[in-house]
Order: structure tokens, then sequence, then C-alpha cells
């Protein structure tokens, strides 16, 4: 008979059992102290103080607010303006990247040395600075809104961006051109590569059924190369949502910089921190959910 | 007690064995006996559970009902048990799975090293005898990346040799070789088993099973249906799946 | 060939620029964008002071680092080199475990002081010196757990592979910025005795890249074909052995290339330690920016220090670029 302690399967529950039992242990020994300093700190968890009077005023804002509405009230805002800055730099990072990863197989010799300028020059570059820079050095050094720099229907000035009578905040236009043309960068490179990984058979076949250079790849390269890229590209549009916490930098009131006031004001670190995973791990899921239908049905459509 | 002495008792036992894969039955009550310093051929179609079966033999594979003794030592979940058989019992493998970062003599001198503790002085000796004796003893620094398919085999059948083991398996060893290469194999493996070294083989080659098998087992669906001669067996199966099998592969 | 050099670049311009009416429209629409980019930034230039950099130089590098006590920056430079090739040359496994403890102790020791020397508070560390170390430290620290729980959520125990997946997923799902602020204000609620803020913010950073490296080596191990630890396995190695001799030399092999991309990436990610009011390269730029003297010479500044991280940035990825082709 085999003694218990030999048997495979016992060992791995009982190695299974203590490393339960660690972590375990670590989360209650966590939440003791926890309980112990927020007592000394006089702060009981709980949400009620959603219900008061936030009491702060924020620059721009999708809703209506004022600071005599409440807490709660003022974080919608703060998520909705995260929405704002994360879907339409999504989409404005994917056409730029898209354009400069095409741009760097192009062959024009100054288009493709243009494309591989910017995707070198701003991947090797700390977002935040990029920020930095869009912010104190290209929106605040502007001509005065009396003033504005045009280009075509768009004004440009230390105001922000008029677009056709719509009015963007400098803070938001910085963060919309940062997170815009930093993941364009990356979004460039797995265009890059996904048309480089089609098979060259594929452009061979096209060109000589005598298609041209543009449908060949439209038609036939980038349909293929998609379902090659989707998965990086969900990869890249999640970073895009998280980085846009970096408003707080430079004064886009976003979730994350509303968040923050909230603790400054209140203290109520745990509360806000549960808020911000809850909010961010919805957003990363949602943007993972849309990419996977998408990229099933592209997949049941290809059979 | 010498391996080499063929003795009454059978150092392999296989009763009864059954296994599955979720609900497919891959081993249905499968018996085997294997008598020290016999060659045994393991022949059937492809998904007939024949690889798994010899598997079972070294713990790759776990099975859910039935018993295995090797060497008088049960096949169970205790797990000194299974590092014991482990020992014992060597395994040649279809893709070779030689270690490609290492060289080839580290390759064969990993094991003894590290299981069997010798230093690494003895274990290089030991492994500049075996790669003598597949004869490819120039090789011994190179990575394995290096050598032709043929030779990649005989490395890995002197690093199961290395251990010294009591009973080798070999799984389809020669069936991802290119043909010129399968003989230099054959080879090795004939004059391993002239040695003395009992073999359990699982290949479809016929001159190997009838030059060299004391037995010939074939397999369909998870049993083993035939156990018998090879002159037996290639002349006048008794079965009707021996034979569709035979006149397949002939 | 006096007529044939002076033809050669019109017909390379011919050819590469202005083959079809497309790309001359193409060529003409950069070379107008080149222009104006060009032209805005001379002008800047024109009125460009770079006073800022030369008399902060030193502050750039090591912030505000005691003058007397620049030896221990180079020491803690110096320690991880000199363990780095001792175990190269002596490719013994028993040294790993002597020399990396005690080389961290000993940089410890001199990053905070105490035993003899002097104490250096951590706000006084800063500079591309703290940007480099809190990579480096974090990286050290963050590999031994990325190997864990990659090789956890490998496991086949249900239990080993859920708490690993969940730690994964919840990291990186959340921004760094999230990350960091838990580490700064839940830490010291959460633990009993105090913890530097520098340290925070490392400690930080290392839960954070852990997750990422544990998904660069998980997929390294993904990609070793089973056959290697069965034949390992068939041998009689265990599995801790066999994970070291067979499966780990490979699978790290493999991931280098990713590895080094995420030293990268959080290299580029120190520079929000500024948000958590330490100065790194981007903190010290940002001090910097706020004396009166330097009010708006942010593009002086934050191109100079852009300057450096690209220089770093763009080197490794060359690096792994090397590595990406010499390892296939």
């Amino acid at each position: 008979m085999t003694a218990i302690w030999r048997r495979k399967k016992n060992l791995e529950w009982v190695g299974q059992a203590i490393v339960l039992a660690i972590v375990v242990g670590l989360l209650v020994l966590f939440g003791h102290n926890l309980d112990q300093s927020l007592k000394r700190l006089g702060l009981r968890l709980g949400f009620k103080f959603l219900d008061s009077q936030a009491g702060f005023s924020v620059a721009e804002s999708v809703i209506s607010y004022d600071p005599s509405q409440p807490y709660s009230r003022v974080l919608l805002v703060g998520f909705l303006n995260s929405l704002k800055v994360i879907f339409s730099s999504l989409i404005a990072a994917t056409i730029i990247g898209v354009v400069a990863g095409i741009a760097r197989l192009s062959d024009n010799w100054l288009v493709r040395q243009m494309a591989k300028v910017y995707v070198e020059a701003l991947r090797n570059l700390p977002l935040l600075l990029q920020l930095l820079f869009w912010y104190f050095v290209v929106f605040l050094a502007l001509p005065k809104a009396d003033n504005p720099i045009f280009f075509g229907f768009i004004q440009i000035s230390r105001s922000g961006i008029n677009l056709l009578g719509l009015a963007l905040s400098p803070e938001f236009s910085s963060l919309f051109a940062g997170l815009t043309f930093y993941t364009g960068t990356f979004i460039a490179e797995i265009v890059r590569g996904s048309i480089k990984g089609v098979d060259r058979g594929q452009s061979e076949a096209a060109r000589a059924l005598g298609l041209s250079s543009g449908v060949t790849l439209r038609r036939v390269i980038f349909p293929q190369a998609l379902r090659i890229m989707i998965p990086s590209l969900a990869n890249q549009y999640l970073n895009l949502a998280k980085n846009s916490s970096l408003a707080i930098a430079i004064g886009y009131p976003d979730l994350y910089a509303i968040s923050s006031t909230t603790f400054n004001q209140t203290g109520r670190a745990v509360e806000m921190m549960i808020l911000i995973s809850i909010t961010y791990l919805a957003v990363s899921l949602t943007i993972a959910g849309l990419l996977n239908a998408y990229n099933s049905r592209m997949q049941r459509s290809s059979r | 007690m010498i391996n080499t002495i063929k003795t009454e008792t059978p150092i392999l036992i296989a009763n009864d064995v059954s296994k599955w894969f979720g609900k497919f039955q891959v081993l249905r009550n499968a018996n085997l006996q294997v008598k020290a310093g016999e060659v045994v051929v393991i022949m059937g179609p492809s998904g007939s559970g024949k690889s798994t079966f010899i598997r079972t033999f070294n713990a790759l594979e776990p099975y859910q009902e039935g018993r295995i003794t090797i060497d008088g030592i049960p096949l169970t979940e205790d797990i000194q048990n299974i590092d014991q058989i482990r020992q014992n019992v060597g395994m040649v493998f279809q893709q070779f799975n030689l270690f490609p970062h290492l060289t080839v003599l580290e390759n064969i001198t990993l094991a003894p090293i590290q299981v069997r503790k010798f230093t690494k002085t003895q274990a290089n000796e030991i492994a500049l005898r075996l790669l003598d004796r597949v004869g490819i003893l120039e090789q011994a620094q190179k990575y394995p990346g290096k050598l032709s398919g043929g030779q990649q085999q005989r490395v890995a059948i002197a690093r199961a040799l290395a251990m010294e083991p009591k009973i080798m398996l070999f799984d389809e060893p020669t069936s991802s070789l290119d043909p010129e290469m399968v003989r230099e194999v054959l080879d090795v493996m004939r004059s391993l088993a002239k040695s003395g070294m009992t073999m359990l083989v699982v290949t479809h080659e016929v001159g190997f099973a009838r030059e060299v098998a004391d037995r010939v087992i074939f397999m369909d669906a998870g049993q083993v249906i035939e156990d018998t001669t090879p002159a037996e067996f290639f002349t006048q199966p008794k079965e009707a799946r021996s034979k569709l099998f035979l006149s397949q592969i002939l | 060939m006096n007529a044939k050099t002076t033809i050669k670049p019109v017909r390379w311009v011919q050819k590469n620029l202005f083959n079809t009416p497309y790309n001359a429209v193409l060529t003409i629409l950069c070379v107008w964008i080149l222009w104006s980019i060009s032209s805005s930034l001379f002008s800047w230039l024109g009125q460009s002071e770079w006073t800022v950099i030369s008399e902060n130089l030193r502050l750039f590098l090591v912030g505000r680092f005691p003058e007397t006590q620049l030896w221990r920056m180079g020491a803690i430079v110096t320690i991880p080199i000199l363990i780095a090739s001792t175990l190269v040359v002596r490719r013994s496994q028993a040294w790993n475990f002597v020399l990396i403890p005690v080389g961290l102790g000993t940089i410890a020791w001199l990053a905070n002081g105490g035993f003899g020397l002097p104490l250096i508070r951590s706000s006084l560390w800063g500079g591309l010196f703290l940007t480099l170390f809190a990579a480096a430290i974090s990286t050290a620290l963050a590999f031994p757990l990325g190997l864990l729980l990659a090789l956890g959520r490998r496991s086949e125990l249900p239990v080993i592979r859920g708490i690993s997946t969940i730690y994964i997923e919840l990291v990186r799902g959340l921004p760094l910025i999230g990350i960091l602020f838990m580490a700064q204000v839940m830490l010291p609620l959460v633990v009993p005795f105090r913890l530097d803020r520098l340290l925070r913010a490392i400690l930080g950073l290392t839960f954070f890249n852990a997750a990422y490296l544990a998904e660069n080596i998980r997929s390294g191990l993904q990609s070793l074909p089973s056959g290697q630890s069965e034949a390992a396995r068939s041998l009689g190695l265990n599995s801790i052995q066999t994970l070291r001799f067979i499966i780990l030399p490979q699978a790290l092999r493999l991931v280098t290339p990713a590895i080094v991309g995420q030293f990268i990436s959080l290299f580029k990610d120190t520079s929000l330690l500024a948000l958590f009011a330490l100065f790194e390269l981007t903190g010290i730029a940002r001090s910097i920016l706020s004396q009166p003297q330097f009010l708006g010479r942010n593009g002086e500044v934050y191109l100079f220090i852009g300057l450096i991280y690209w220089m770093f940035c763009f080197g490794l990825s060359q690096f792994s670029k090397r590595l990406e082709v010499r390892s296939s």
C-alpha cells in the first residue's frame, strides 16, 4: 500500500492548500492592518460619501455639472470625459497608424523615410513627456484665440482646437494629440508587420491578374492582414484606454484625475481604488469583448 | 541480479490496463508480459493505442484501471515508485526530443550527473563509450541541430542507455527519418537486442520485426488482440484484423 | 563618366519620388509638411535659451544627491556589472544563490545608508540616475515574481493557476498610474511598518512589471514542444530539474527580445514617478521648470530629456532586434 504522503494527487493538493493558505493569510493580514489604519484615521469603509456635495468645479464636461452636485455626479463627469478622449483618439490613432504603416512600405523614398522617422522618434519617448510637450510647448505657445492658425476648417490656438464650431480645450487637444500620435506608432508597426506577413504569392497573383497596386492592397492584401493584426490591435486599444489616465499631468479632468481630487478631499483611498479598478477593468473588458466578437465574425466569414 | 540473464518471472507485467482521454477510451483491458532479455515488437494501425500503451510504462501517460508492474515495482501514484521506474526504463521518441541547447555530450551526461549523481568525469566516460557504440563519437561536441536525423536518433538512444535502464521503449523510432537513415538506426537497435537488452518497440518496420523480435504484439482499438512469434504473425495471422492490417502494409 | 554622375541623382529622384503622378503628389505633400515643421522649428531655435540645461546638468544626471557621496552611485552601478561578469566566468549555479542576495543587500545599504554611511533621504535621489535605478531594480525584482506567475498560470493545479491568472489579468487591466497610486496610498495602510516613498514607487513598478513579464515568459514556455519535458522526465529528471536544465534555459532564450522590449517600456514608464513627487528625469525637469528664472523654457528642457530617453530606448530596441535576428 502506498503511503499517503507519497501519492502524487495528495502531494498536489497539499501544495495547493499551502499556497492558498499563504495567499489568504496575506490578504487577511492586509485586511486586518487596513482595518486598524482606517480606525486610526477615523474612517469607515462605505460608499455613502458619494452622495455628499463635491464642492469642486470641473473645467469641462459632457453633461451639465456644478459644484453643488454630489461626488457620484462629478465621477460620472470624469468617466464620460475619459470615454470621450479614449474613443476619439482610438479612431484617430487607427487612421494615423494605418497610414503610417502603409507609408513605411511605400515605393516613394521620402514617404517611407518620413514614416520611419515618425515611428522611431515617437515610440521611443515616454508618453507622459509627449503629453507635457504637446500641452506646454505646442498648445500653450500658440497664438491667442482671436488670432488662430488655420488648417482648412480647423482653427488652432492657445484655447485649443476649433473644428467647425466644435471647440476643444487645449487640455483635451493635447491629450488627444499625444495619445493619437503615440499609439499610432505602435499601430503602424502592427500594420506593417501584418502586411508583410501576408504571403507574397497573394500580391504576385493579384498583380498577375492585372490589378493595380492600390486595388491589390485594398482588396487582396489588407483584408488578409486585418485578420493577423486584430489581436495586437486589441492590445494597443487597451493600452490607449489605460494611458488616457495620464490626463492628470496636463489637467484634463478624466476619471482618474477626478478620483484623485475626490481622494484628496475625502481620504477615501480604498473606495476610490475599487471604483477606478472596476471602471478600467470594465472598459478593458468591453474593448476586448468587442474585438473578440469582430474577430470571430471575421474568422467565420473567411471559411 | 544481472539483467542479461533470462529469468522466468516477467520483468514487465501489464494487467487489464484501461485509459480514457475524456470520454474516449484509448486502452481497453490491454495485457502484456515481457521477460528480461526479450525483444517485443508492437504493431497496429494508427490510433490503435500502441504508443499510448508503451508510454504508460514510463508514467508519461497515467492510466485509470489495471495494474502495471516493472521489475517488481508497482507503477502507481506513488511518486517514489514513478521516479524509480523512470530510471529503470529508457525511452526513445519518434521526434528524437534531443535538448537543442545542450551539446551531444551534455545531452547524454545530464541525467547521469543530476539523477544518478555521477561525477562529470564518470559521466563523460560513459557517454563517450556509448557514442562510440552508436558510431558517432566524433559528434560529441556538436549541438543536435547540426546532426542528421539518423545521427540525432542514435544520440537519443545513447542518452537513454546512459541511465543503464533495464528496459528500453522505442516509440516509432524510424518514422520521422528519411529513408536512407532508417538503416543506421535499426542497426544500432539490432546490436542492442543482441547484447541482451529488454526492448519494446512500436514500429512499422516488418524486416526488423521478422529478424530481431522474439514476439510480435498486434493491437487494435486499444486491445492486444494477437501475441505470437514473428514467423507465425507474418505468415499465418489468426485474427481478421491482423490479416487486413498485414495486407495493407506488406 | 562625368555625365553619368550628374544624371544618377536625377534618375534616382525620378525613380524613387516621381515614378507615378500619385507619387509625385505625395512627394510634394511630404516636402510641404517637412518645410512647415522645420521652419517653425528653426524660428523656435532662434529664440531658444539653453542655459537652463547647462546650469542644471548635474540635477538632470544625479538630482540633489550630495556631491561627497556620489561614489556610492558609482558603486551601485558597478556591483551588478561585477556580479554579472562573475556569473558568466564561473558558471556554477551555487554562486547565484550567494552573490545575488549579497549584491542586492549591498546595493540597498549603499542606497539607504546606515552602518557608518550617512543616510540619504530618497527625496535627494533624482535625475537620469534615479530613472535607470528604478527601471533596473524593479526589473530585477519583477523577474522572479513574473517567472513564478508564468509557471503558475501554466500549472495543471487549478488553485495555483487561478491565483496566477487573477493576479496577471487584474494588474494588466489597470493603468500603471492606478497601481502606483495604490502603492503610494494603500500600501502604507496595509503594512504595519513605514515604507519610503521611493521604495513604494519601486514596489508599484515591480508588481506592475511582473504581470507583463509573466505573459512574456509564458509565451516562451508555450512555444516549447512538449517532447522536451517528456524526454527529460523519461530520463528520470524530476520536475524541478526538468524546469531548471531543460525548459527554462530554452524558454528564456526565446523570450529575451520580448523581455528587452518590456524593459524599454518600463524605462519609459518610470516617468510616471514624476506624478508622485519623485524627481527622476521627468520629475526633475518639472521641478527645474517651476523655478522663476527658468519659467517658460519648456521646449528646451523637454527636448533635452526627450533626447536622453530616446537614446536609451532606441539603443535598446536596436539591441533587441539584433538578438531576435541572432536567435532565429
